[in-house]
């Protein structure tokens, strides 16, 4: 029996993505993978598994049935979901048995919902990852229709959750000094930590738009900087003195100023916050971003160690008496095949 | 106002890029020797990659590292990059090893590359003069970017150091050669466009499943020899659009 996620209907910006495609700058190919990194690794904890391919969900889901009995993990920006008519918790695990309906309606916090499966999406690798790059033409948007391979599952618990800092709601971000945050006059490298700026509705997996409530910025004189590296987080200048927050899609190289860098450990926060959030930014030096790199990093390997059983209030659950209460000593459940 | 030392900057220069990145910059406007010495400084660190580099790379001025910063330390790889960036003059040094020298057949003018004579006009030249021009240089890929595999190449003549038209070109097709300040750039993808559109080639510039996918790699150098429209034909079942290479000394 082939293992797949059979899809009914998918919403406009529904991409499989993983950890991206590194090592093809010099061909102007940039890394791609999920706009929320944390939340494939959410996924994974949950799961019991490493990081796989997953099913990224801008702004709105879809209808997609279990082709086979499948695991799911449901992390990122919380969306409406369902299995089979009966709702079900985001940031947890569950299971989808073969022939059943999970729907996934539209975002409630946040921007990109995230459905990981145990095994993981494995449609073909292009250039080494399975993650659509769709600003580079690699791979294409999901659609009604698709039946995506799923990996083979070793299996593991469902009926889990996690508990998430909120990330989904704008905030603070932490910069460090960019390529050109010296081309700025230092009244606007002062005044980037004064402002608040809002998310526009302007936003892509390219990059995220901010609105400043105060002064535009920019680099006077429409001075031209030559094409340099460009990385995930820069805080791109374009005409109108609005910055970009460049994302996972973005250009490998460009010739607009950039005043600073958000560091990857907050980038999940520019990813999730919804159009009107507002986010504020304060530069670091670099020793205290490297710090908050580390600290993200062992907050990564410190996610499978934070999962808890998902217990049902007993009141909510309609059809109590067909539940088996009580099982054997180990179900076997919770080994880890 | 800005910053004396951004100004006042000398090359190479070193800076950060993100917590991960490290630039090594060899001037601050596109030119030959500042080009060449990105290509070689990337070659000798690629020769001998400093434990913890994950990835290497130039562009137009500068070579670039990718490196994970809780493995390597900012300050062992800049003393690293100091020393090397110290080592010899690299806007003398030679163009590195393992480049390919590209054929790339084109069709100049005419409804395919509607543009040609108006650039030629801008150039000072007749429309066979710029021809003739064209398809004879030899031009370098400075950097690949903007689209995946979309080479930016030059420098052209000082004669085609000619300005971007005022309005952009809706559309020029994939393939398209187009022109402008001393520069071509091949479009890998349909796309609008300030340059001029003066030739049209055949040769896909990436290839899914290739040995390697992406047909130019920086540094490589590349002619554009006319062909007629009924050649052009012709090669477009090609898988190679008409294009071969072979390697440079």
């Amino acid at each position: 029996m082939s293992r797949e996620l059979i899809v009914h209907r998918a919403g406009p910006a529904v991409t499989v993505q993983d950890g991206g495609r590194p090592g093809w700058i010099a061909f102007g190919l940039s890394r791609g993978g999920a706009m929320d990194r944390l939340a494939l690794a959410e996924g994974a904890a949950l799961l019991g598994q490493g990081e796989t391919a997953a099913l990224e969900m801008g702004g709105v889901g879809g209808r997609f049935e279990a082709g086979c009995d499948l695991r799911i993990a449901l992390t990122g920006g919380a969306m409406r979901a369902s299995i089979d008519g009966a709702p079900v918790v985001w940031n947890a695990a569950h299971s989808l048995p073969k022939g059943a309906v999970l729907e996934i309606g539209p975002v409630q916090s946040g921007a990109y919902g995230y459905l990981s499966l145990g095994g993981g999406l494995e449609p073909e690798e292009l250039l080494g990852a399975r993650s659509a790059h769709l600003t580079a033409g690699l791979g294409r948007a999901v659609a009604a229709g698709d039946r995506l391979p799923v990996g083979a599952d070793r299996g593991g618990p469902v009926a889990r959750k996690l508990a998430v800092d909120d990330r989904f709601s704008g905030g603070a971000l932490r910069v460090v000094e960019s390529l050109q945050t010296r081309l700025f006059p230092e009244e606007q490298r002062r005044r980037l930590g004064e402002t608040t700026f809002t998310r526009d509705s302007r936003a892509n997996r390219m990059g995220v738009k901010l609105v400043p409530d105060g002064a535009p910025f920019g680099v006077d004189g429409g001075l031209s900087v030559v094409s340099e590296i460009i990385t995930p987080g820069d805080i791109q200048m374009t005409g109108d003195g609005a910055p970009f927050v460049l994302m996972a899609e973005c250009q490998t190289t460009g010739g607009y100023p950039r005043l600073a860098t958000v560091i990857p450990a907050d980038l999940p926060r520019v990813a999730q916050a919804p159009a009107g959030a507002e986010l504020r930014f304060s530069f670091v030096s670099m020793d205290e971003a490297l710090a908050a790199e580390s600290a993200y990093r062992a907050a990564l390997r410190d996610l499978p160690r934070r999962i808890e059983p998902l217990v049902r209030d007993p009141a909510d659950v309609a059809d109590l008496l067909s539940h088996k209460l009580v099982s054997g000593f180990s179900n076997g459940d919770y080994h880890d095949h | 106002m800005t910053d004396d030392l951004a100004l006042m900057a000398s090359y190479p220069l070193l800076r950060t890029a993100g917590i991960d990145g490290m630039l090594v910059s060899f001037g601050d406007k596109l030119s030959e020797p500042a080009n060449r010495a990105a290509l070689a400084f990337r070659a000798a660190l690629e020769s001998d990659p400093p434990e913890g580099v994950e990835e290497i790379s130039s562009s137009l001025v500068s070579a670039y590292l990718r490196f994970d910063p809780l493995a390597l330390s900012h300050a062992a790889l800049e003393s690293k990059l100091r020393g090397l960036m110290a080592s010899r003059d690299w806007l003398q040094a030679d163009l590195p090893h393992g480049r390919r020298l590209h054929r790339i057949p084109t069709v100049y003018g005419g409804t395919l590359a509607p543009q040609l004579a108006e650039a030629a006009a801008e150039a000072g030249m007749s429309a066979a003069d710029a021809v003739t021009s064209l398809s004879t240089a030899r031009v370098r890929v400075t950097a690949l970017g903007f689209a995946p595999g979309q080479p930016y190449l030059g420098e052209l003549p000082e004669t085609w150091n000619i300005p971007r038209q005022q309005g952009l070109t809706p559309r020029v097709p994939k393939g398209a050669l187009v022109l402008a300040i001393r520069q071509f750039v091949i479009f890998s993808v349909t796309a609008p466009t300030g340059w001029r559109h003066v030739g049209q080639t055949a040769a896909p510039l990436f290839r899914m499943g290739a040995e390697r996918p992406f047909l130019l790699a920086p540094g490589d150098e590349v002619e554009f020899p006319q062909v007629s429209e009924e050649v052009f034909a012709r090669m477009q079942n090609d898988p190679e659009g008409g294009a071969s290479w072979e390697d440079l000394p």
